[in-house]
This record gives C-alpha cells, structure tokens and sequence, in this order.
C-alpha cells in the first residue's frame, strides 16, 4: 500500500567535518494493509523523519514514496494535500490539538477539511473507546498530555485513513491507556485493514506487532526474528 | 462545524489575540476617516462660503478693521460692524462694467437685556440682492417685511418666534439652510428694517463711527461684473474712483483661508500617511509574531491535508475580517468622534466647517473599509507567504 523506495534525507551543515549528514539513509519498506509494522530505534535514529517523508510532509532528497501506484513527492502541493487528507491519517509525536476547536471539533476536523459534515457518532465512538468522550467540549488547553495524545489517535482513526502512521502514540499514556490505544491501533488494521506504521520505544507496543524494524544512524534494519503475532488483551469494546 | 468556519473560530475564541489585531485596524481606518472627514468638511465650507457669496468684488469701507472684520463675520460667525455713506453704492453702480451692485448693512446685537442672542444682523436690499435673497428664497418666498427677519440655522429662534434685538421685537418667518459658515449665525432683515435697528442702538448707546450727514449707511457693497469685462480692471478702477473705500476681490479674500486650508490639508494627509506605514509595519510585525506562535497549528492543518493555497486562505480569511471588522470599527469611532462636535471643531479651526452630503460620507467611509482591508491584505498575505515557506515537518518537531 505504502512503499518508500531507496528514501534518503540528507541535511547540509556547516560545522563539522563533513558538509552533510543523513537523517535517513536509503530506506526501502513497504505498510500493508491489515499489517501493524513496528518501528523502534534509539533518539535521532531518524524515525520521526522517516514517518514525515512516508506521510507527504517531507519531501525526501533521494528516493520515492508510493501511495498505491502514485509517486507522492511528483505530486503538486494541492493534490498532495487530498491524498494525505482522504488516505493518511497522522499521529504526531508532539502536540497537534488546534487549540481554538474542542476535543470533538479536533476529531471531525480532518473529515470536514474533506468538505463533509463529519460523522460525531463516530467521532464519539472513537473518544469513548479511548476514554475521553466526556471532554469532548473541552478546549485543548484544559487537556492532559495524554489526554491530547488519546484525542490525536482518534482523529487519525476517526478520519478513514487507509494508512495510518503513529509517533510514539503511547508516550504519555500510563499502562491501561497505553493497552487500550494499542488495542485500536491493532484493530484498525486487523478489522479495516488499514495499514499501520507504529513508531515506538515502549515495550508494551512490541507485543502488537506484525513486522518490526529498527533504525540506527538513519539506516533501516530488519528485526523480524524479535516480531511477535498479536496477543494483546481484547478490551471488550466495540469501535 | 464546517472548516470554513475555522477562521471565526480562531478569532472568536482568541479573543485577547483578536482585539489587539483589531485594535490595530481600527486606529488606522479612525486616522483615515477622521482625518479626510475634516479635511473635507473644510473643504465643504470654503465651496459653500465662495458659492454663497457669488460675488465678484466685494467693497468695504478703507478702515484697516473692516475687511478683517468682514472675513470673521464670514468665516468664524463673529459679529461685527462697519459703516460707509449709502452714496457709495450709487458710485459704484456708476462704474463701467458693474453689472449689479447690492448693499448690506452690518449690526452687532449685544448679549444684554434688550437683545435675546449676540448675533450678527445683516439688511439686505431685497430688490437688488444676489447674495442672500436667493438663499432666503429657498426657504422663504415672501417679501421681506416691516419688523421680519430670517435666522441662520444655528441662531436658536424658531420660526413664528419673536426675536427681541435693541428692544426692538422683530417676526421670525423663516430659517436657512445651512452653509458651515458664519452666516448660519445671523440673523437677515431688509434695509428698512434695519434703519429701525440701527436707531434703536444708538438710542442704546451704540455708535456707528462714522462721520455722515445722512443717516444711511450701508457696510458693503457686492459687485457682479458684467460678462466679457475683466474683473480685476473693474476692481481697480473702484479703488481708483471711488473714495474712502476698499474693493477687494472676492476670490482674493479667501486665497489665505485656501492657502490655510491646503497647508491643513497637507499635515492632515502626512498625518494619515505616517499613521498608516505605523499601522502597516506593526500590522506586519503583529502577522509575523502570530503566525511564529502558531506554526505548529499550521503544521497541524497541513498534516491533516489542508494545502498551501488552503492554508493561504486560511490566514487572508483571518486578516480579512479582523481588518473589515477592525475598519468598521474604526470609521465607527472616527464618526462618533467628528459628527457630534462639529461646532466644537469649527470654532477652534476658525475655519468655515459644512459636513459633506451623505453620499460623500459614505464613498469616504468605502474608500477606508477598501484602504484598510488592503492594508490588512498585505500584512496578511505577507504573513502566509512566510508560513507557506515553512516545513510543516519541521514545525511539528519544533518544542519535542
């Protein structure tokens, strides 16, 4: 589904010895649907880089992405917008509430940038799943980290992405929240056959993994041996 | 919520943010409507004052004080008087090229008891005025008669009243438009009347300071000069022939008050100017520190598929109607400003003052929504070209 081919992002610089670094380093792999694919490393082995180049946000200095048989990067600024407003749902590593729209106003927001009305049942579903549907008035700033965190997964999910792509989604989660994003993020490509990128450092997330890689110096390796089927606990509820 | 509501969702719901934007706006549309409303209210009361007065050459007596005199009486609506023998008026109706020549009669009312208002009192000759008569025509169609007087519009006597000047008790029969000059401020009668008025003030202790052996006496004279003669060898040969007497063109008389008021002019639109660059490189600075602040929001939009002309949009949409909101604001308080003391305005400018018509008002109220909204346009559409340079990646990152 979505394919990064030979991918490289390198950074110029004036000190040092040399004139340029890689973040990423000829990076060829392939999300697909229904799959979770697991990406750990340690800080600055460019994963975050790696995830802004998949989701179109990057343009990368060598190498392709592909979106089903679309080459992302030749794409105009305007059709690359639609495709990543229709098919790629992102979860940020950082903050990314829009601070002036409440917790449900953030949800159905990607849906209405696509000129629909926005399905709030859903939107609901989503936020109670995640255990946050009674702040879906509240402003982002009355928010915990995690809170916010929980909100930009059901965004992600809530929008009917065919690719999702999660940074860290877990990170200022405590372990019940962590399961259960987990458990989502699972199911959506289990269930809807979405195609999940989940780049992590926490343990807990390995356990719900099809593929697993990891990246050091920005290179890409392969670390399937350590790859487990899922196990995770189900939830009991519906989504 | 659809996403085109987004912008007055960011407005509303910043509201500090919001207000200072707004504020901001206001000042600059307050400076230009303000400003080009007195200039051209100014501007108004000079065209009024030179159509009002219609005539060619104006003659006063030689004394040093009367022309001055007649300019406040006329400009600022201060009273005055100044007296010349009537046999003037036949001299002059004698010179080659006068067409008509009308006279008036100048009085001052006291503030005392025997007169209700200080006003400036004006005989007119009804037969030959070309200066007041057509004026009073539009309000009044009759002759003027024994005892009956005309008050300008700012004379606070309404018609059927008796207006009590030298314990004289003269009839109002009717009130003038108004001109934005000094002759809004007084009070119109005949010639025949007035020589009942000037009698009475002597008999008050008002001497006329003139050495006569008639008792009429005329203030000015007003020439129209025939069509085809030149008006300025007119006017010299009056001053030449006619003895004890100034003739002075009208056009003339006013070039300083023009000069003035183009020297006003010229501060008020430097003013304007220099509000308006401040205006527009705070605006800029204000856009620019916004969108610093919200980068990452922006990086959000363009991570949830909002495009770079999207994006554009977004921002012009906001600077848009903060600027049109900020505009109405401004010709709101500029309004509120200017239109309750024009009185107050005129009195200390010394300047004849006349509002411009509604539709002026209204073109000079468009033309600053127009101004400022570019204004407004450029610092936004700065703004988002900056943005549209910025990696949304590299935003997002950005405090991680």
């Amino acid at each position: 589904m979505l394919k990064a081919e030979s991918l490289s992002m390198r950074y110029f610089r004036k000190t040092g010895k040399a004139n340029h670094f890689f973040a990423v380093h000829d990076v060829s792999l392939e999300l697909r649907p229904g799959e979770v694919t697991l990406l750990t490393g340690r800080s600055g082995s460019g994963k975050t880089t790696l995830l802004h180049m998949l989701a179109g946000l990057l343009t990368p200095t060598e190498g392709k992405v592909w979106l089903g048989g679309t080459d992302l990067y030749v794409l105009p600024d305007k059709a690359l917008s639609r495709l990543r407003r229709e098919k790629i749902g992102v979860i940020p590593q950082s903050r990314s509430a829009i601070d002036t729209l409440t917790v449900l106003e953030n949800v159905l927001l990607p849906a209405q940038l696509n000129g629909e009305k926005g399905d709030e049942q859903t939107a609901m579903r989503w936020l109670e799943a995640l255990g946050i549907a009674n702040l879906k008035d509240a402003r982002p700033a009355e928010l915990s980290g995690g809170e916010l965190r929980r909100m930009a997964i059901a965004r992600a999910l809530a929008g009917g992405a065919e690719v999702i792509l999660a940074d860290e989604p877990t990170g200022d989660l405590d372990d019940e929240n962590t399961a259960a994003a987990l458990t989502l993020l699972r199911r959506a490509a289990e269930e809807d056959g979405k195609a999940v990128l989940l780049v992590t450092h926490d343990n807990e997330a390995l356990r719900f993994g099809n593929r697993r890689f990891r990246m050091d110096g920005g290179r890409l390796y392969s670390d399937e041996q350590n790859a487990r089927r899922f196990d995770a606990p189900e939830l009991g509820k519906e989504c | 919520m659809g996403a085109s509501r987004l912008p007055f969702k960011n407005l509303l719901r910043k509201p500090g943010r919001t207000a200072a934007l707004l504020l901001l706006t206001a000042l600059l549309a307050a400076a230009v409507f303000g400003g080009s409303l007195v200039i051209g209210s100014l501007r108004s009361g000079l065209d009024s004052l030179e159509a009002r007065l219609g005539a060619d050459i104006i003659v006063l007596p030689s004394s040093a004080e009367s022309k001055v005199s007649f300019k406040n009486i006329l400009l600022q609506g201060t009273t005055g008087a100044f007296y010349m023998d009537a046999s003037v008026l036949d001299q002059v109706r004698a010179a080659q090229g006068v067409e008509i020549a009308a006279p008036q009669t100048f009085l001052a009312s006291l503030k005392a008891d025997c007169c209700a208002v200080k006003v400036q009192i004006i005989g007119i000759d009804p037969e030959t005025d070309f200066i007041v008569k057509p004026w009073i025509d539009e309000s009044y169609s009759h002759e003027l008669g024994d005892m009956e007087v005309v008050v300008g519009c700012n004379v606070t006597a309404g018609v059927g009243e008796t207006l009590k000047i030298y314990d004289q008790h003269t009839h109002v029969v009717a009130r003038l438009a108004e001109t934005g000059t000094g002759l809004d401020t007084a009070v119109y009668c005949s010639l025949d009347t007035m020589k009942k008025l000037l009698a009475a003030a002597e008999a008050k202790g008002v001497t006329h300071q003139i050495s006569s052996d008639t008792d009429d006496l005329i203030s000015a004279v007003y020439v129209k000069v025939k069509d085809g003669w030149d008006v300025g060898l007119v006017n010299t040969w009056l001053n030449g022939h006619v003895r004890k007497v100034t003739a002075v063109r009208a056009r003339s008389m006013f070039t300083d008050v023009s000069d003035s008021l183009a020297g006003i002019s010229r501060a008020v639109t430097g003013l304007i100017g220099a509000v308006w660059a401040l205006a527009l490189i705070v605006l800029l600075i204000a856009f620019a520190m916004m969108i610093h602040e919200r980068r990452r929001e922006f990086a959000v939009l363009r991570l949830l598929g909002v495009s770079r002309r999207g994006l554009r949009a977004e921002i012009l949409a906001e600077t848009g109607l903060c600027s049109l909101a900020g505009a109405l604001l401004g010709v709101g308080i500029a309004a509120a400003g200017v239109f309750p003391f024009t009185t107050l305005i005129e009195t200390r400018l010394g300047l004849p003052y006349l509002t411009p018509s509604a539709v002026t008002v209204l073109r000079l109220a468009s033309v600053t929504l127009l101004a400022t909204l570019l204004v407004g346009g450029v610092a936004g559409a700065w703004a988002a070209a900056r943005l549209s340079r910025v990696d949304p990646g590299v935003a997002l990152r950005e405090g991680e």
